[in-house]
């Protein structure tokens, strides 16, 4: 059982440690001017220079492999609603490490998504 | 005012747009794996999966769908909340079951309504919030 929560811990840190960190580097990127494809190509190869985008790749593919080694363990019934704790643990991350201003209606909507995504897994 | 709202209207469009991207994705890729048929683990199997996989002409539209999703998903987060972004982006889920029943006719259990429920209202009412509280570059002057 130990090793499914070491797995578990490293799939919700790992997918919310990984969007944090291209969170951060988008934001430092900036906002494209335009929708248009060629200012959409320009962001995207600005975004690619940015060390943060690069820091969130691999927690990201860590966060995958870990669902992957989880789901030949689990049922799938188990690893969905479980990894649905991610949006709280994503939320704390936006609010402590990004400075987002979470409001009391943003907390009560992720909780809602959370439990919303767990019943629709389980089926 | 007006900016606001711009915001509000731009960050749903691109929203949307990851939604519909993320789902027609794992739709074809579903479709994809499912015509290759399952993978041996074994050397041989391995080689066999590899070249189906990467002649499969399903699979290379599902990963043009995955591209699309993550493009619409890294711009959006260029100038939107990463606390407001992923939430709204579990409407997808919510989608996913209704086009089940509308297209593909499946019985869907009173605890998977439920569960789409709360999605929905959760959606809702972190769309309410404000899309973006911390300062953001504008990518021509940065």
């Amino acid at each position: 059982m130990m090793h499914v929560a070491v797995f578990l811990c490293l799939l919700i840190f790992g997918s919310t440690g990984g969007e944090i960190a291209i969170t951060r580097g988008m934001k430092a990127t900036g906002e494209p001017e335009r929708l248009r494809p060629r200012e959409l190509l320009r962001f995207l190869g600005k975004a690619l220079c940015n060390g943060w985008f690069w820091a969130g790749v691999p927690l990201m593919a860590l966060s995958f492999y870990a669902l992957l080694v989880l789901l030949s363990w689990e049922p799938i019934s188990f690893v969905i609603p479980a990894s649905a704790l991610s949006y709280v643990v994503g939320t704390f991350g936006a609010k402590y490490i990004l400075g987002e201003e979470v409001s009391a209606a943003r907390w009560i909507g992720v909780v809602l998504v959370c439990a919303g995504v767990a019943l629709v897994a389980l089926g | 005012m007006a900016t606001e709202g711009r915001l509000r209207v731009k960050t749903l469009v691109m929203v949307c747009a990851m939604v519909v991207c993320a789902n027609a994705g794992d739709l074809m890729l579903k479709r994809a794996m499912l015509q290759i048929g399952a993978v041996e683990l074994s050397a041989p199997g391995l080689w066999h999966a590899f070249r189906m996989t990467v002649t499969s002409g399903t699979l290379w539209i599902g990963i043009f769908f995955l591209c699309g999703f993550m493009l619409s998903y890294m711009t959006v987060l260029s100038w939107a909340d990463y606390s407001y972004v992923m939430p709204a982006g579990a409407f997808g889920y919510a989608l996913l079951t209704f086009f089940a029943v509308v297209f593909l006719h499946e019985a869907v259990s009173p605890r998977r309504w439920v569960g789409v429920v709360l999605i929905c209202v959760g959606v809702l009412l972190v769309g309410q919030t404000k899309p973006r509280t911390t300062p953001v570059a504008r990518e021509a002057l940065a």
